[in-house]
């Protein structure tokens, strides 16, 4: 691994709360406009002027795909993403738990996983963005959060000072 | 009906608590589309127009429309239908946020509510899970705390509340009902209506979904409507940098922004609390309703001092941080209307206003004309309890709490401008239409508005006819606002296009940027109908004469579409509209002209059975 990587690069300071995102990803998802099958989730934070949408950032680790005991998550050669290999799934969600960021789920209807899959490389959800706080971005190792991720390190050392 | 609409309506019983499922009307559902238009037919055929407004037998719709929940820019809406305490008109008060969207994802189209409930309670949707809840823990509580305490003991983040605060409760004459904490349902005294009937809630969680008849016809349109938005130096730009108070220097300009109680037309200090200042110094960003590509809401904050400088008695945890707003319309009324220049007292006053839930227009106005009245010494500090001063910050936060709570001269003001100026016998001081409060745009520097004001179906209001578009931003044409040749048209097809458009779902706001002609084929591979631009056009005009015939049976004949004393006879004193009335009597008999109207403003049975009214 560590090779170059398709991700959605995050800019919550762009984010004006709409969840067009939400939107356009259950639209792939269902076909219909249901923001409780998204796999993009925008959460709003009341009065602070601050909403950060919300996914799978195709991690390296992917322990989502290492827990998998019949090898039903696997990597799109294209970008790289984590993608769920519908047919081989037994729906035992170990994946759902492995994952630290909360990003797979438990499709209620098929029983299988389901995760993002940045759409095969187009992802909807960044196109349906009106402020471009969702952008597509060729990434590897931890710069994959973008400044975002600068800001959450510096936060960190700070914590660390003041402990 | 599968399609755009979910189908089914939710009607439920306070005073027996029944809740019944039923399948909405669909011919109506054709003929009105949804929100403004479909709530304003069941009201029409449910109810005796003559009721009480804040009687039992008064019946209070929420209704939302098929473009509501879908990915089609500001797709946020629901429309409050109900007869008004305030005008005793039909109101139509519509909302953004994320309830309506709720609604619909929980399978529903509309909720009607009838009766009275025995105790207070609060009505809990869960997809399929429908029940009222008792709410005795929550009356007295602000707008906040009702929301978060719904959440929390539903243990349902997600949900999303809609509610009514104190001022509801005590049916002050202008209570809003609010959801999102800031987004209101705000002008005609809906809350009031809710507050009667003792429902203080309607927490909603939806996990269903939105269909629609056509996805690729529904992509294609919704994305480029988006697009125009987009480009649109107004929709792409101007309202989420600055948000709607950018208005305030523009109409200033033009000497039309009414300053204490409409005595001038321009206000010395607007700088002060115009959206450029806001966004300098107290804006935190902007916010989106649901689906808006718009970004027009303001999160505001008060720093510091600036937060303690004026204090309120029911004070949540978060009043000294942060809250949303002023819109323009509340900036103007609470400040250029009250001659007050100090944006934070504004911001405090309107997150008084939200929480509290009045609406910051009509209260405004009211404390404008109770100003007027203290200056004139009509009334005295003795009867108030604080020196009533024009500019008065202090007086405008702490009567916006005392209003809602009715204490002291609150309880007064709580009864509207309308009927306070009458107690005190000046009625004309009244500023405003069939009870209720003009807008921020004086009818005597733009002739258009005027004449929506007087024509408007709830009393005075400038979102039935936004003519400003055309008289300032030359949207879609430029009208000269001193003229008012031409205005009768103009304000009947801004009248019928608004209608249509508040039918559908969609924010009145994105006419700024688009036109009905891109909303149409949303509307079509939404619904899989096929509406014409003509026959949209027909609802629009069908949803405005069930309006007005309904108001006429409530005792709201046409002759009461007229303006106040002062924007017909008394002239601006100074500045670029000095000097000038509004004429509305030149514009008036055209007006019924092209409505097809008899000369005393009503519809002809001919047109009624034209439009399939009757």
């Amino acid at each position: 691994m560590g090779s170059t990587v398709k991700t959605l690069e995050i800019h919550p300071d762009r984010c004006t709360g709409c969840i067009q995102c939400e939107l356009a990803c259950s639209w792939v998802q269902t076909g219909t406009f249901q923001p409780s099958q998204s796999l993009i989730r925008v959460h709003i934070f009341d009065e602070q002027s601050s909403y950060s949408p919300y996914t799978c950032f195709q991690c390296e680790e992917a322990w989502c795909l290492q827990v998998c005991p019949v090898n039903a998550i696997g990597v799109d050669p294209d970008t790289q993403a984590k993608i769920v290999i519908e047919d081989t799934c037994v729906g035992c969600k170990l994946c759902v738990i492995a994952c630290p960021f909360g990003t797979v789920f438990l499709n209620p209807t098929t029983k299988k996983a389901v995760k993002c899959d940045l759409c095969g490389g187009d992802p909807a959800c960044a196109r349906a963005c009106p402020t471009n706080a969702i952008e597509v971005a060729e990434a590897n190792g931890s710069d994959w959060l973008g400044p975002w991720g600068d800001k959450v390190d510096a936060n960190y050392a700070r914590s660390l000072e003041g402990s | 009906m599968a399609y755009g609409w979910s189908g089914k309506v939710l009607r439920v019983d306070l005073s027996t608590g029944t809740i019944k499922k039923e399948d909405i009307n669909e011919e109506w559902a054709r003929q009105y589309v949804g929100g403004r238009g479909l709530g304003a037919r069941y009201l029409h055929d449910d109810m005796d127009p003559t009721v009480e407004p804040l009687s039992p037998e008064n019946e209070l719709i929420f209704a939302t429309g098929p473009m509501t929940g879908t990915n089609a820019s500001c797709g946020a809406r629901y429309m409050v239908i109900t007869k008004s305490p305030l005008s005793g008109t039909i109101t139509t008060s519509n909302s953004g946020g994320h309830w309506g969207p709720e609604l619909k994802f929980a399978g529903y189209d509309m909720v009607i509510l009838n009766g009275k409930s025995p105790k207070p309670v609060y009505l809990w949707i869960y997809d399929d899970d429908v029940q009222l809840v008792d709410a005795s823990h929550l009356w007295g509580k602000g707008v906040w705390e009702t929301e978060d305490t719904i959440r929390e003991e539903t243990a349902v983040p997600d949900a999303v509340v809609a509610s009514i605060g104190p001022a509801g409760e005590n049916m002050v004459r202008f209570a809003a009902i609010m959801n999102d904490k800031h987004r209101a349902a705000g002008r005609n005294g809906v809350g009031a209506v809710m507050g009667s009937k003792n429902l203080k809630a309607i927490g909603v969680r939806g996990t269903g979904a939105v269909k629609v008849a056509n996805g690729d016809a529904m992509m294609s349109s919704t994305f480029a409507a988006k697009k125009k938005l987009a480009a649109s130096p107004v929709t792409g730009e101007g309202l989420r940098v600055y948000g709607t108070p950018v208005l305030v220097n523009v109409i200033n300009q033009h000497g039309g922004l009414p300053t204490n109680n409409h005595q001038y037309g321009e206000f010395a200090e607007a700088e002060g609390i115009s959206g450029e200042t806001m966004t300098d110094t107290r804006l935190t960003g902007p916010k989106a309703c649901f689906a808006c590509t718009i970004a027009c809401g303001r999160v505001t904050h008060l720093p510091g001092d600036a937060a303690d400088k004026y204090m309120v008695t029911t004070t949540p945890r978060n009043w000294k941080v942060s809250g949303e707003g002023p819109e323009y319309e509340a900036a103007w009324a609470m400040g250029s209307d009250c001659g007050i220049g100090d944006l934070d007292a504004l911001i405090k006053a309107n997150w008084v206003c939200n929480d509290l839930g009045i609406d910051p227009i009509s209260y405004g106005g009211t404390l404008a004309a109770a100003m007027e009245l203290y200056e004139k010494e009509v009334i005295n500090e003795e009867e108030t309890g604080m020196p009533l001063n024009f500019g008065s910050g202090e007086a405008l936060v702490a009567m916006a709490e005392k209003t809602c709570l009715r204490e002291g001269f609150g309880n007064e003001l709580a009864e509207g401008a309308k009927r306070m100026t009458e107690k005190y016998g000046h009625p004309d001081l009244f500023i405003g239409v069939k009870g209720q409060e003009v807008a921020a745009y004086d009818a005597r520097a733009f002739q258009g508005i005027g004449l929506g004001y007087a024509t408007s179906n709830r009393g005075a209001c400038h979102l039935k006819a936004y003519t400003i578009a055309a008289e300032v931003f030359g949207i879609p044409q430029q009208a000269d606002p001193t003229a008012t040749e031409g205005k009768a048209e103009l304000t009947k097809i801004f009248q019928d296009v608004t209608s249509a458009v508040d039918a559908s779902g969609l924010c009145l706001f994105l006419t700024f940027g688009i036109g009905l002609d891109d909303i149409q084929p949303e509307l079509n591979a939404a619904t899989g109908l096929d509406y014409s631009m003509e026959e949209l056009l027909e609802v629009g005009e069908r949803i405005y004469n069930l309006e007005r015939v309904w108001n006429v049976k409530a005792g709201v004949p046409g002759t009461m579409d007229t303006l106040p004393k002062r924007l017909l006879n008394e002239a601006i004193p100074a500045g670029p509209a000095k000097g000038r009335v509004n004429r509305l009597s030149e514009m008036l008999p055209q007006y019924y002209e092209a409505r097809g109207w008899t000369q005393d403003g009503e519809p002809t049975e001919e047109k009624l059975v034209q439009l399939g009214i009757l």
